[in-house]
């Protein structure tokens, strides 16, 4: 269990579509982890901005891959992060200079950098650590459910 | 999973899984008796089976009704998520399959139901595994019988045939010094006697059979996940960590983190397995576990007032409950299994084989099943019956000698079934 908690009601608000998801880390390997993640997020009507200077130029998903954070011309709502946790607060510092802020920065499960969610929250912006987007997003719009996984969710509304 | 409130034991046991049916509003969970799901497109197809989203594909692998009650017993179990399966004994084989390569084994308790004794020293023989059959009150000596091919430890929480409760926190420390996750049979117990996860078990079996569903019904069993086994850590399970050939080399483990054990179950367990639990299964019991809490909690009180009395009686020998104060595991029980020792027990009858067959012939309120967790009491003699298949001392050690009888104590009135075995006992040994 991850030691960081979050609200279901605070995690369905931060995951409302559309929004504009920068992926930092993406691969463009589709049996990996993050483009598993990118592509359902994209199938469900975000849309993904591919960051990785590793395949820079490179075409993912539709999109083109950008080397950093700083090459984006469009405002991004969510910085979601698929680097390993020593490098996670360096890409949190790049997220702070972009011009509209994020709003949200996403760390995914394993990556956690408290000092930077703290700079970033400093500065206003949501930060959620060591969970997957991909996941929260199904456990709480009802897809978990389908699989037979323990969701957390009793209602007796429809 | 969720960071929202927690709830009571009593109101999960009703609400956890099922919402309102969103297609109807009905608010009972519909039985979903269908074989197959349309896709949206083929973009959700191409999705659904590249287990890039989870949804309904073809009931073999996951059904709405059958949803429900895997959602149910996880969330009463405290684990990520279950795996239906057609029975017990299928979801044993289930909760084996993905941990196990031909020359592999597994080191379980002696005290097990006979049926699973011999599911484990016979037949998954077959398979190219093996056991290793350890006295589970000796830690030292499952870890003296593990080797480099051990890839799990199994025991049961409340034993079948009764008189045995096991220390599961000990066990599960043998287990995580062998890097080797601790699977719980939880069926004597149920979630609401005990949950296997908070003593550090990482995976439970139920046979939904028997107390779950309640009345006797169908047969069905769960594989639940804890989510806390870490299969990267001593990479023993390959099948959970290496790149699953089936799924363009996706890692399961790597792709689901710690949901990977149950969609392995589905992905390739249900998938090529096929011991599917049918969806009117899952029906019967979701309505059983409605009540679980108030059934085990009469079934406690009446095994208590039963064992208690033969224990007092003349005709009889001994009785194994581990509820009763005389028994030697009292002090576990009270420890770890607070409120109580379950209804399953044994009684040895003055006047041996001969007595104890004649005894199951003259009750009249206690059936005669190989069965137990029934709304009603049921009596068995376990050395001619379910543990015929074993030697005298694989009897012996699984609590079911030839003088012994077995019973489940249902939820009747306990004077009534008091009076039956009275009658009977004096029918046997008269
Ligand atoms: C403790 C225990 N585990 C497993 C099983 C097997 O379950 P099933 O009969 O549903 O296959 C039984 C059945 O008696 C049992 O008592």
């Amino acid at each position: 269990m991850s030691r960081f908690s979050y609200s279901d009601e605070m995690l369905t608000r931060l995951l409302k579509v559309p929004q504009t998801i920068a992926c930092v880390g993406l691969s463009i390997n589709p049996i990996r982890p993050s483009y598993y993640v990118a592509r359902y997020l994209q199938l469900k009507g975000f849309r993904i901005i591919p960051v990785n200077p590793a395949y820079a130029g490179k075409e993912v998903l539709g999109e083109t891959v950008l080397a950093s954070l700083a090459e984006i011309t469009t405002p991004v709502d969510i910085v979601d992060i698929f680097r390993r946790s020593e490098f996670a607060g360096a890409v949190v510092d790049e997220a702070l200079e972009m011009r509209p802020m994020p709003r949200t920065i996403w760390m995914q499960i394993g990556v956690i950098d408290e000092a930077a969610a703290l700079r970033a929250e400093a500065k206003g912006l949501t930060v959620v650590m060591d969970r997957c987007p991909k996941i929260e997003y199904q456990r709480l719009f009802g897809e978990l459910r389908m699989g037979g996984f323990a969701t957390g969710i009793i209602s007796s509304k429809l | 999973m969720s960071d929202s409130p927690s709830y009571g034991f009593d109101t999960l046991q009703i609400h956890a899984g099922s919402r309102p049916d969103p297609a109807t509003g009905a608010r009972q969970t519909p039985i979903y008796q269908t074989t197959a799901y349309v896709f949206r497109d083929a973009d959700h197809a191409a999705a659904l089976f590249n287990l890039q989203e989870v949804g309904y594909i073809y009931s073999r692998l996951t059904n709405p009704t059958v949803a429900v009650l895997q959602e149910r017993i996880a969330t009463l179990e405290g684990g990520v998520g279950a795996v239906g399966c057609s029975s017990g004994h299928a979801a044993q084989i289930m909760a084996l399959f993905p941990l196990m390569r031909p020359g592999d084994n597994i080191i379980a308790s002696t005290r097990l139901y006979g049926g699973t004794v011999t599911q484990f020293s016979q037949t998954i023989k077959r398979f190219g595994w093996s056991a290793t059959f350890v006295d589970f009150d000796d830690a030292a000596a499952i870890e003296a019988a593990a080797d480099e091919n051990t890839k799990a430890i199994f025991c049961e929480s409340i034993c079948n045939p009764g008189g045995y409760v096991t220390d599961l926190a000990s066990i599960a420390t043998v287990a995580n010094k062998l890097d080797v996750p601790l699977i719980v049979d939880n069926t004597s117990a149920t979630p609401y006697l005990c949950r296997p996860f908070d003593h550090g078990a990482h995976l439970v079996v139920h046979s939904t059979t028997k107390y779950l569903t309640g009345n006797g019904t169908v047969t069905g069993g769960v594989v639940v996940d804890s989510g806390n086994f870490d299969w990267t850590k001593a990479g023993k399970h390959p099948s959970l960590i290496e790149p699953e050939p089936a799924y363009h080399g996706l890692k399961f483990h790597e792709t689901f983190g710690p949901m990977a054990f149950t969609f392995h179950g589905i992905a390739i367990g249900l998938r090529d397995l096929g011991m599917t639990m049918s969806p009117n299964t899952a029906f019967q019991t979701l309505l059983g576990m409605e009540t679980l809490s108030l059934r085990m909690e009469r079934h406690v009180e009446n095994a208590m007032k039963v064992a208690a009395w033969l224990e007092k009686d003349p005709r009889v020998d001994y009785v194994t409950y581990a509820g009763l104060p005389s028994s030697p595991y009292a002090d576990r029980v009270k420890k770890h299994y607070p409120k109580g020792a379950g209804a399953l027990f044994t009684f040895a009858v003055k006047g041996g084989y001969e007595a104890c067959v004649k005894l199951v012939d003259n009750v009249e309120i206690f059936s005669h099943v190989a069965n137990l967790g029934d709304t009603r009491s049921l009596i068995i003699h376990s050395a001619s019956t379910t543990h015929r298949q074993l030697t005298p001392e694989q009897q012996e050690a699984a609590g079911a000698a030839p003088n012994v009888v077995r019973l489940s104590i249902g939820i009747e009135d306990a004077d009534d079934l008091i009076k039956d075995l009275d009658q009977a006992l004096a029918a046997a040994t008269s």
